[in-house]
């Protein structure tokens, strides 16, 4: 029944490698972008630590950027 | 209603909805995945191969629709003079490229059992090609070009010959005589596709959606921030 499943009517190979290959590009353009979303976040966060408390006070009067310090994204 | 676009009113948006687009993208893709592998049936001619369509159709449709967009925001941003249009366009263009590439290299898979050939200079394949070197033309054009506005006109200029390219891919099948079928699935008429191949291809099209809507999230905030960042070295 597996082995069926698997085999397709030897066609498995071509099925498996297209599924394959569809979610090895998904996965690995989620990785860079994600890669990518915590190296600027991070920066912005160090950037933001070395402000001096004046300037502090004025970044922190826009939303976005209380929201981006506060955002806890998981994903 | 262009206010409604400010990126400062989006980000609190945009920030939020990754976790939900991605559990709705799991689940659904995971519903797409039961139903195209194992509850769909098989084609009476080109047997399971015929699976290899609930990746590489979704893939397709997807690109040529993120280019459209891309192009529309495009002309809408220079119309406009909204720079988040083009924000907006910069960050759908990475799931275009890849959902690009994948309807290419999924089809060769496909073409191998089915025409015995993993590649041919077919008006749809082509068309397709061309289509992948626009989404890397704009691409480049952002990381090349660092004034603004330089960078806004030519990313359009590319949009406008490229969606040129957009129709031809769609009538290549009518328009010349190539190794693929004419479509299957058509709005206005009467589709030839049979529910039980319809329903797995439309969740794994929703599924495909999802995923693009993901990308571009994370990316669309990654490139706010990008801006923020640049604000904070000039306070």
């Amino acid at each position: 029944m597996m082995n069926e499943f698997l085999y397709m009517n030897g066609y498995g190979s071509y099925v498996w490698s297209a599924f394959f290959f569809t979610f090895l590009s998904f996965s690995i353009l989620y990785l860079v972008i994600k890669i990518q979303y915590v190296k600027e976040k991070n920066k912005f966060i160090s950037k933001f630590g070395a402000l001096d408390s004046e300037k502090a006070q004025v970044a922190r009067i826009q939303n976005i950027n209380k929201e981006i310090l506060s955002s806890s994204q998981s994903i | 209603m262009l206010k409604f676009f400010e990126p400062n009113k989006i980000f609190l948006i945009t920030s939020k909805a990754p976790k939900y687009v991605m559990t709705l993208f799991i689940v659904v893709l995971s519903i797409g995945l039961v139903e195209s592998l194992i509850l769909s049936p098989e084609d009476y001619k080109q047997s399971h191969s015929v699976r290899i369509m609930y990746v590489h159709v979704p893939a397709a449709w997807i690109s040529l629709g993120i280019f459209s967009s891309i192009t529309i925001l495009s002309l809408s941003g220079y119309i406009f003079k909204n720079k988040n249009f083009f924000l907006i366009a910069k960050s759908l263009a990475p799931s275009g490229l890849v959902f690009n590439i994948v309807a290419l290299v999924t089809g060769s898979i496909w073409g191998k059992p089915t025409w015995g050939t993993w590649w041919a200079w077919d008006a749809r394949i082509t068309s397709m090609l061309i289509l992948v070197l626009f989404y890397l033309m704009y691409l480049l054009a952002w990381r090349i070009f660092e004034n603004k506005e330089k960078v806004f006109k030519i990313t359009t200029i590319i949009t406008i010959f490229g969606i040129i390219n957009v129709p031809i891919i769609k009538y290549s099948v009518d328009w010349w005589n190539t190794l693929h079928q004419p479509a299957s699935i058509n709005i206005l008429s009467k589709s030839s596709i049979h529910s039980s191949m319809l329903f797995p291809l439309i969740i794994m099209t929703a599924a495909f959606a999802l995923f693009s809507l993901l990308i571009f999230l994370m990316k669309y905030n990654t490139e706010l921030i990008k801006i923020k960042n640049k604000g904070l070295d000039r306070l």
